[in-house]
This record gives C-alpha cells, sequence and structure tokens, in this order.
C-alpha cells in the first residue's frame, strides 16, 4: 500500500502509528515535499488482516519472537504450553525487582516467556541492571507494547 | 421507434476532460517506510536459512480427509528413524492436529529459548510440533480477532502459524523435515507458498473412487506449480482378515494403479489395512516398518523410496 500526494506527485511517507486499543489502528503519512499529513484508519478487521501477517505497520520496535504470531493469537492455549530454557543471553543476566518480578507473573504464562526476553533485552541495550516496574512501564512506551 | 431530439434547452455538453495521468503503484518504486514488505522478506529469509540445516523437505498431503495422512506420516517418520535418520515432523494441521498424539509427544514441552522454540523428542527420537502441544486438551483451535468477518484473515493467521512452525522452530540439523498437510487442495498450495519446492511430496488416497478423484486435482495442482518429485501412496489397499491368507480389497474400483496411470505418477507403496498398526499409532507407539506384516514391509518400502528421491540420504550419496 502507497500513498501518493498529487499535488506533488510525491510518495508519501510513513510518520506514526497508533493504536486506540478498540481494535482499529491509525496510520498517518505525510509528504516529503509539502509535508501535508493524512491518516489512514483501519476497521478492527482490517488491523487484523496485517496483525494476520506477522508484521507492523511502520516496522517493529522489537525483533520478532520465536512463535509471536502463534502465541499472541491462540485462544485457549495451555498455560504451561513452555517450558522456560535456562540459557541465559551472553551479556549477562539482569535482575528482576521484586516488584517488576510480580508484575510479570500477571503475564500469562503461555506468551511470559516471550515478554520476559523482550524486557530483558531492552534493559541488556541500555545497560540497565535491574528491571523495575518503572522500567517496564518505559519499554511499554518505547517500544509500544501494547498489551504487554 | 421513438427518436430522440436533442433539447435545445439543455447547457452545452462540456468537452471531454483529459484523463489525469497518475502513477500507479507500479510506477512508483519508492518505499514508503511502514516497513511491512521487509519484515514480510524477512520472515522469508528466515524460513529459508531455517531450512538450510534440513537435508529433505517431504510434504504428506491428499486433498481429500481421512485417508490416513497422518498415520503414514508418523509411521515413515519412525520407519526413517530406524534407519539412522533425523526426522522432524511438522503437524501443519492445526485445526485437527493428532501428530502430538501419534508421536509420543504428549506431556513433553517445548523449551522456549531465544533462538527459537526447541521441539520435544518423541517415539524413535522423531522431533515435532503440533497445536496439539499447545492448546487445552478437548478445546478446539480458535484464534482471538474480530469475531466477525472472521474469514477474511483467519486464513492468513493460520498461514502465519505455519510458517512459525518452520522457522520458529530449532530443528538443527535434519535428513528428513515430514510436513503433514491438512485436507483440502488449498492448503498444499498454502504451504507450497511458504516452501515453494519441497524435495518430494507423498499424496496419500484411499482406493474409493471419490478419494481418487481429489487426489487427482492435487496432483494437478502439484504439477502445476512445478513440484518434480510427487509419489502416490495408496492407504488401505486391502485387508487381510485374521486366519486367511489372501488380501481381500476395501474399495470397489480398479484401485490406487488406475490413478497412477491417468496422472503419470509413481505409485510408492500399497499399505493395506492394518488394525494393529492403527491402535499402536494412536497410542503414541506407531510401529513403523516393525515386523513381519504386509503393512510395516509397505512403509519399509516408502522409506526407501523417500530415501532414493530428492534430497535423501542415499540421492545424496
Amino acid at each position: 500500500m502507497k500513498f501518493l500526494c498529487l499535488t506533488c506527485d510525491e510518495v508519501m511517507a510513513f510518520a506514526e502509528r497508533q493504536l486506540p486499543g478498540d481494535g482499529t489502528l491509525t496510520a498517518i503519512f505525510s509528504c516529503p515535499s509539502c509535508g501535508r499529513e493524512m491518516a489512514l484508519l483501519t476497521n478492527p478487521m482490517e488491523t487484523q488482516l496485517v496483525t494476520s501477517l506477522g508484521v507492523e505497520i511502520g516496522g517493529r520496535t522489537v525483533p520478532e519472537q520465536p512463535f509471536q504470531q502463534t502465541r499472541t493469537s491462540m485462544d485457549s492455549p495451555r498455560d504451561d504450553a513452555f517450558a522456560p530454557q535456562a540459557a541465559e543471553a551472553a551479556s549477562g543476566p539482569v535482575v528482576w525487582s521484586g516488584e517488576a518480578s510480580e508484575r510479570l507473573e500477571s503475564v500469562p504464562r503461555f506468551v511470559r516467556g516471550m515478554v520476559k526476553r523482550i524486557y530483558g533485552d531492552y534493559a541488556r541495550e541500555r545497560g540497565i541492571d535491574v528491571i523495575t516496574p518503572e522500567v517496564m512501564d518505559r519499554a511499554r512506551s518505547d517500544l509500544g507494547l501494547e498489551g504487554m | 421507434m421513438r427518436e430522440t431530439r436533442p433539447d435545445p434547452d439543455a447547457p452545452a455538453a462540456e468537452p471531454a476532460a483529459t484523463p489525469r495521468r497518475l502513477r500507479g503503484y507500479a510506477d512508483v518504486a519508492h518505499e514508503t517506510k511502514s516497513g511491512i514488505l521487509e519484515q514480510v522478506v524477512a520472515q522469508g529469509a528466515r524460513l529459508t536459512e531455517r531450512l538450510a540445516s534440513v537435508g529433505a523437505v517431504v510434504a504428506i498431503a491428499s486433498g481429500k480427509g481421512g485417508v490416513g495422512k497422518s498415520l503414514v506420516t508418523a509411521n515413515l517418520a519412525v520407519a526413517l528413524a530406524d534407519r539412522g535418520a533425523r526426522v522432524g515432523v511438522v503437524d501443519a494441521d492445526l485445526n485437527g492436529p493428532s501428530l502430538g498424539r501419534m508421536l509420543g509427544l504428549l506431556g513433553e514441552r517445548p523449551l522456549d529459548g531465544p533462538d527459537g522454540i526447541v521441539p520435544p523428542t518423541g517415539a524413535r527420537g522423531v522431533v515435532g510440533i503440533s497445536t496439539e502441544l499447545l492448546i487445552e486438551q478437548d478445546r478446539a483451535l480458535r484464534w482471538k480477532g474480530p469475531g466477525s468477518d472472521r474469514f477474511v484473515w483467519q486464513g492468513v493467521t493460520e498461514a502465519s502459524v505455519l510458517r512459525e512452525f518452520i522457522a520458529d522452530v530449532v530443528w538443527g540439523e535434519l535428513d528428513y523435515l515430514l510436513v503433514d498437510i491438512p485436507p483440502g487442495t488449498d492448503k498444499i498450495g498454502r504451504f507450497l507458498d511458504l516452501v515453494p519446492q519441497p524435495s518430494q511430496v507423498i499424496l496419500v488416497t484411499i482406493p474409493s473412487r471419490v478419494s481418487l478423484s481429489v487426489v487427482a486435482r492435487s496432483a494437478s495442482l502439484l504439477a502445476e506449480a512445478g513440484v518434480r518429485s510427487v509419489g502416490l501412496v495408496g492407504n488401505m489397499s486391502g485387508y487381510t482378515p485374521p486366519g486367511a491368507e489372501s488380501t481381500v480389497p476395501l474399495f470397489a474400483g480398479e484401485g490406487v494403479g488406475q490413478l497412477a496411470d491417468s496422472t503419470g505418477l509413481e505409485l510408492w507403496a500399497e499399505i493395506p489395512f492394518d488394525p494393529e498398526m492403527g491402535a499402536r499409532t494412536d497410542a503414541g507407539e506407531p510401529s513403523g516398518s516393525d515386523g513381519a506384516t504386509a503393512a510395516a514391509q509397505a512403509i519399509e518400502r516408502l522409506a526407501e523410496r523417500v530415501e532414493r528421491g530428492p534430497g535423501g540420504r542415499e540421492e545424496a550419496r
């Protein structure tokens, strides 16, 4: 899907994505020449169609995780379907504060390993040794982790 | 006939406007930075990379349901493993999974690792992945998403999940990755979208006229797609009652040989109905080529044929 600014005959560039939380999506594109903006609004079905491809409009904020589509799409999964693999990342372990661990416990186990890895990578990449609820909030905001 | 005259009071017609010359999609090479195309390309690259360590991808398909594809898959997998091959199995039948049970994988948990999902090991060292391992027992598979218009996106979701079942699993070095394709010729097409040139495709049929007719369509689809190595397997080709010496046909008609003649496909094996093989497979202990039964010998012939086929270990020698 491409958008053409008819005034400038320029391809409009993706600028911003918003997910209001009701299943709809807003993607803002702007013309690099004249700056004119337009918003693409998709209904829940159209949003789901894009989501089903396992892609994110505007590009990925974090690398695609193993079985991400499977884990985020399945209804009624077995909560304990996956066993965690013991190996830590080569750059060393990141410590989880008690409160952050408690918050992580509230994440369904089917996706918990994936979510934990995303927060861990976020902290490691920024030299953060201890993951706290504040770090989790910041990661959610920085990475656009809606629903995690 | 009624004559239409111009209305003298009507305003004069405007001269026809010149159509605007707009660039079309293909004329616009510039990327929009929405990143979708790059992500789809990256998904394909990941799948290719994962399959690089697999000797042969062997799809077991039919187009028809209830012909015993999963039974053939499970028994072929253990027969190949008994011959010393490293075998992985993808249960692509997301909505009607059975290979978790048939390969003795139930109760085993895939490992959640940073490099991917490590598949559990089942009968005779065969590793596998199936939605049967992931969903609550006795629950039907359902996908999250808007309830209405489900038909619009569900197929795309399932294709993405199948892609993950192949690309996100740490298969390691495998000689064979068997993929059990669910019923429906569209599902064969969906698989070919992910793996356009599987090393071999086994089309399973039973000798009923209806099944033969459906499988003929699947053969046609594979021919159109340019899949080079396709073989037929006739399942339930007959039955030898206990104590009897001769095998009786279970279906009327000329059998799978007729389909082989009409499609030009080679008949790789005919497997007679064997209740013992069925029972063992259902119990998660497929017999493969164990024993001297006609069914075991047919499975052994099938394993030999796969080994000799494209990507097979004997072809590589």
